[in-house]
C-alpha cells in the first residue's frame, strides 16, 4: 500500500489562530478587490468594461515599444499591449466606454498594415464589446454568483445542520475571495472566464469541506466522550490523505492545462489551480475550526443523533 | 450471480449507446454507414464552437426609432402629395417629433377639410387642433409604433437571413435575442470583414432627381478628399433650398487609386425605392467594368417608366445608403422595367451589391453591440493546445492512479475511460457545441472523475486497516463513501447549472461539459468500478486486495 501520508496526528485545531490570521489577510485582499471592481478601478476585462481587443500574429518578432509608439501616433495612446513571446503574437486592448461604431478594431488593423508593412500578420481574433453588453454580462455574472451561493448554502444546510452549512459557505467565500484577491494583487485581468473559474472552484472547493464534515459528523456520533476540538482534529487527520489525494488529481490535470492549454485558458486554469489549493487548505484550517467558534446548545455540535 | 450480470449488461449497453451516439461526430465513419443507419442516427454530432473553428459572433441592435421615423416621414410625403392632389394650399407639413406630424396653413377655413384627411391615415390620431391658429398636430398611435418596432426587427431578421443564405455560409445562426437584439453566428467564415459589411449594409436603394435649377451647385467643388464630406455639408447647408440635400458620389482616380467624393445637390424627395425590385444581377460592361443590372417588378416597372418619361434630359441619382453610385442623364423614357447601376466598384463589390439588393433593404440601420471574430488559425492553435493539455492531463492522472492504487487504480482508470466515452457520446447526442473552455471542462472532469474512486479506495483502505475481510471492506467502502460522493457532485453541479443558465457562448460550453461529466461520473464510479470488484470477487476468492 503506497501512501502519501501514514497515520497522522497533527493538531490542526491548535493552529487555528495562525490560520485565521492568514485567511483574514487573504479575505481582506479579496474584499478590496470586490470594492475596486464595483468602483470600476480594477483591471476588468473588456467583456465586462466594453472595448476592443485585437490579437495579431506576426511573421517576425515585433518590438513592443515601436508598436506602442505607432498606436500612440494614431490616437490610440490608451491601448494596452501584451506580447506572447514564442509565437510573435501581440494582443492590443483598447477600453472604451463609447460605442463600437468607431471601428477601433479596423483602425488598429489598418495602423499595423500601413506602418508595419514589412512585417506581415494575420488577425487571430478581434473582439468588440459595446457598453450595454458589458453591463449585461456583469449583471449575468452577478446573478450566477448569487444563485450559486444560495444553492450551495441551501444544499449544505439541508444535508448538514445549519452551522455546518454556514461554516462550509464561509469557507467557500474565503476560497473565492482569496483567489480573487490574489488575481487583483497580481493585476490579472478579471474576465468572464475568470468569474467562471471562481464559480467552478466555489463548487469544487466544497468537495473537500464535505469530506471533512462528513467524518466530523460521523465521529461526533460515535465518540461522545472526547472534546469537540479533539473530535474534529481526529476527523481531519483521518481523512487528510483523501483530502490531499482528491485535490492532487485535480492539480495534476490543471498543471498541464495552465502550461500548455494556450493563452485563453492560462489564467482560467491558474484561477482554478489556486482555488483547489485554497479549497484544500480551507477545509482543514478554516471550515473545521469555524465549527468551534459557534457551539450549539449545551456546547454540543450536533443537536440530534 | 445474476446481479453482476445485469449490471454488466447495463454497462455494455451504455458503452455501445455512447459509441453509437458519437458516430455522427466522426463524419468519415458516418458517411460510410448504410442508408438505414444514417436515417436512424442524427446527421449532426458535436459542433465546434466559434472559438475553435473560427468565425463571427455578432450581436446587433436595430435602431427602432429610426424605423418609426422612416414610417412617419413616409406618411409626411404621402400627405404632401395628397394635399397637392386635393389642391389644398398649406404652408408646411413636417415631422416635428419622433411620432408627430405638424401641418401649418394660412387659411384657417381649411382646417375642417384637412382634418377630414385623417380618415385616410388610420394609424394617426389628432393630438392638437391648434385652437384658432392654422396648425394641426397628428400623432402616430402607440399601438402602431409598437407594431412598427416589432415588425422592424422581424424584417431585419428576414433580410439578414436572406443575405447570409446568398453569401453562402455553412450552418449560420440568425436569431432574435430579447426585444431588439439580433444574434448572428457565422462559423468558419474566411473573410470576416466582407461578411460583416454585407450584413450591416442597410442597402436602401433610392432614385432621386438632381436639382439642376439651383445655382448653388455651381459653387460646389468638383471633387473633395474622402474625409471632408462633413465640412462641405456644413459649409453649404445654409444656402440649400428647402427640400434639397447634398449627397456624394464615390470615385476612384484610376492612376493613383485614390478615393474622392463628388458632391451633388439632390432633391430629397424619393422617386422610387429598392423594394420594387424583383432581381439584381452582376453583368460585365464593354470596358470589363462590372455593373449591376436590376429588374423591377410590374408596379415598379410602370412607375419607373412614368418617372423617366417625365424627366427626360434630366439627371437622376442612384442612391444607396445615402451614397450616390451614379447620376446618369435620362436619355429617353425607359420601359421594360430594367435599369443599370454603374459606378466604381470591383467585381466582388458588385456581387455583394447584387446580393443586398436581391435580399432587400434593412428596415432600419443596425448597430453592432458585440462582435467576436476568431481567425481560423487561432482556432486550430486552440484545438492543438487543448488536445495536448488533455492528453498530458489524462496520462498524469492515469499514471498516478496506477502507481498509488495498483490494480484498483487500473479499475478506476477503466471507469475514467468509460466516463469519457459516455461524455463524448452524450455531447454528441445532444449536438452540443464544444468550445475551448468546454475542453477545459473535459480536462477537469478527468481530474474530478477519479476523485469518487479515490474516496472509495481510501475508505476501503481504512476498513482493511480496521481488520475487515476484503469482500466486506469493499462493500463498506462503497456504502460509506456514497453520500460523500453524492454531496461533492451536487455542489459542483449547482454552480455548473448556474453557469449554464447565465453564461453565454464559450461559458455555456464549459458548463455543459462540466455538468454532464459530473453526472456521468456519478454513474461510472458507483456502478462501473463496483461491478469489476464484484466480478473479481466472484471468480476467485480474493484474500488480498491490490489497493
Amino acid at each position: 500500500m503506497l501512501e502519501i501520508l501514514g497515520k497522522t496526528n497533527i493538531d490542526f485545531m491548535g493552529k487555528r489562530k495562525i490560520a485565521f490570521a492568514f485567511s483574514s489577510v487573504m479575505v481582506l485582499l479579496g474584499l478590496i478587490a470586490v470594492v475596486q471592481i464595483a468602483r470600476g478601478a480594477a483591471n476588468l476585462g473588456i467583456d465586462f468594461s466594453g472595448g476592443t481587443a485585437v490579437q495579431l500574429k506576426f511573421e517576425q518578432p515585433i518590438k513592443i515599444d515601436e508598436a506602442r509608439k505607432i498606436l500612440e501616433s494614431s490616437g490610440l495612446g490608451n491601448a494596452e499591449l501584451q506580447e506572447f513571446g514564442q509565437d510573435n503574437k501581440l494582443l492590443i486592448r483598447v477600453k472604451t466606454s463609447t460605442t463600437i461604431e468607431e471601428k477601433t478594431a479596423e483602425t488598429v488593423i489598418d495602423v499595423f498594415k500601413t506602418k508595419f508593412s514589412s512585417n506581415g500578420f494575420v488577425v487571430d481574433s478581434s473582439t468588440e464589446i459595446g457598453p450595454t453588453i458589458g453591463k449585461k454580462l456583469q449583471e449575468d455574472a452577478l446573478i450566477a454568483i448569487v444563485i450559486s451561493f444560495i444553492g450551495i448554502i441551501l444544499y449544505v444546510a439541508a444535508r448538514f445542520e445549519l452551522r455546518f452549512g454556514v461554516a462550509a459557505a464561509l469557507a467557500t467565500f474565503h476560497d473565492v475571495l482569496a483567489v480573487l484577491g490574489a488575481f487583483y494583487a497580481l493585476d490579472k485581468e478579471i474576465t468572464v472566464l475568470i468569474v467562471t473559474a471562481l464559480l467552478t472552484l466555489a463548487g469544487y472547493s466544497l468537495t473537500d469541506t464535505v469530506i471533512v464534515f462528513d467524518r466530523i459528523r460521523e465521529n461526533l456520533k460515535t465518540r461522545r466522550r472526547e472534546t469537540e476540538e479533539a473530535t474534529i482534529n481526529t476527523a481531519v487527520n483521518q481523512v487528510l490523505s483523501r483530502t490531499i489525494v482528491t485535490s492532487l488529481t485535480v492539480v495534476l490535470v490543471l498543471i498541464p492545462l495552465t502550461l500548455v492549454g494556450g493563452d485563453v485558458l492560462h489564467d482560467f486554469s491558474l484561477a482554478l489551480l489556486g482555488g483547489v489549493i485554497f479549497g484544500t487548505y480551507s477545509s482543514v484550517f478554516v471550515a473545521s475550526p469555524l465549527l468551534l467558534l459557534w457551539p450549539g446548545r449545551s456546547g454540543r455540535l450536533l443537536s440530534r443523533g | 450471480m445474476k446481479k453482476v450480470a445485469g449490471r454488466l449488461w447495463l454497462l455494455g449497453l451504455v458503452m455501445v449507446a455512447s459509441l453509437v451516439s458519437f458516430v455522427p461526430t466522426y463524419q468519415p465513419v458516418y458517411q460510410a454507414l448504410p442508408v438505414w443507419a444514417k436515417a436512424v442516427l442524427p446527421n449532426k454530432g458535436i459542433a465546434l464552437g466559434l472559438d475553435l473553428q473560427g468565425g463571427i459572433h455578432m450581436v446587433m441592435e436595430v435602431d427602432e426609432d429610426r424605423a418609426v421615423e422612416i414610417a412617419v416621414d413616409r406618411s409626411v410625403t404621402s400627405l404632401q402629395d395628397l394635399l397637392v392632389d386635393k389642391k389644398i394650399p398649406v404652408e408646411s407639413v413636417k415631422r416635428t417629433a419622433l411620432t408627430q406630424i405638424t401641418i401649418q396653413f394660412q387659411n384657417v377655413d381649411l382646417k375642417a377639410e384637412i382634418q377630414k384627411l385623417l380618415d385616410d391615415y388610420p394609424t394617426f390620431t389628432e393630438k392638437d387642433t391648434g385652437g384658432t391658429s392654422g396648425t394641426l398636430v397628428w400623432e402616430l398611435r402607440d399601438t402602431e409604433t409598437a407594431r412598427i418596432k416589432d415588425s422592424t426587427i422581424n424584417q431585419a431578421l428576414e433580410t439578414i437571413r436572406n443575405r447570409i443564405d446568398q453569401f453562402g455560409v455553412a450552418e449560420p445562426v440568425v436569431q432574435r435575442q430579447g426585444l431588439k437584439q439580433i444574434v448572428v453566428q457565422l462559423p468558419g467564415v474566411k473573410d470576416p470583414k466582407r461578411a460583416k459589411d454585407l450584413i450591416k449594409e442597410t442597402a436602401l436603394l433610392e432614385f432621386k432627381m438632381l436639382d439642376e435649377d439651383n445655382q448653388m451647385r455651381l459653387e460646389l467643388p468638383a471633387r473633395i478628399p474622402r474625409d471632408k464630406e462633413a465640412e462641405i455639408v456644413s459649409q453649404f447647408e445654409s444656402q440649400l433650398p428647402e427640400g434639397d440635400q447634398i449627397l456624394f458620389e464615390r470615385s476612384i482616380e484610376k492612376e493613383t487609386g485614390r478615393e474622392y467624393r463628388i458632391p451633388y445637390v439632390v432633391k430629397k424627395r424619393v422617386m422610387l425605392t429598392g423594394d420594387v425590385l424583383s432581381d439584381a444581377r452582376v453583368s460585365i460592361g464593354q470596358f470589363n467594368d462590372p455593373y449591376v443590372s436590376i429588374t423591377f417588378d410590374a408596379k415598379g416597372g410602370q412607375e419607373f417608366e412614368r418617372i423617366t418619361a417625365d424627366n427626360v434630359k434630366k439627371r437622376m441619382a442612384v442612391v444607396l445608403d445615402n451614397t450616390i453610385y451614379s447620376a446618369p442623364v435620362i436619355q429617353e423614357r425607359i420601359s421594360g422595367g430594367r435599369a443599370q447601376i454603374t459606378g466604381t466598384f470591383s467585381t466582388q463589390e458588385a456581387n455583394d451589391l447584387a446580393i443586398v439588393l436581391r435580399a432587400g433593404a434593412l428596415p432600419a440601420p443596425l448597430k453592432i453591440v458585440q462582435d467576436l471574430t476568431v481567425g481560423p488559425s487561432l482556432g486550430q492553435d486552440s484545438i492543438d493546445a487543448g488536445v495536448k493539455a488533455t492528453i498530458i492531463a489524462g496520462a498524469m492522472v492515469v499514471m498516478f492512479m496506477v502507481v498509488y492504487y495498483r490494480l484498483s487504480g487500473v479499475i478506476a482508470n477503466c471507469a475514467l475511460v468509460l466516463n469519457l466515452v459516455c461524455l463524448m457520446g452524450a455531447l454528441s447526442a445532444l449536438t452540443a457545441t464544444l468550445t475551448l473552455p468546454g475542453i477545459a471542462g473535459i480536462v477537469l472532469t478527468i481530474g474530478m472523475g477519479v476523485d469518487s474512486n479515490v474516496l472509495i479506495f481510501e475508505r476501503i483502505r481504512e476498513e482493511l486497516r480496521g481488520g475487515k475481510a476484503v469482500r466486506s471492506a469493499i462493500d463498506a467502502g462503497y456504502d460509506k463513501a456514497l453520500l460523500t460522493i453524492v454531496d461533492s457532485h451536487v455542489t459542483t453541479l449547482i454552480t455548473g447549472v448556474a453557469l449554464f443558465l447565465f453564461g453565454t457562448g464559450p461559458i455555456k460550453g464549459f458548463a455543459v461539459t462540466l455538468c454532464l461529466g459530473i453526472a456521468i461520473n456519478l454513474f461510472t464510479a458507483l456502478v462501473g468500478t463496483k461491478v469489476i470488484f464484484d466480478l473479481l470477487n466472484q471468480r476467485t476468492k480474493v484474500e488480498t486486495l491490490s489497493i
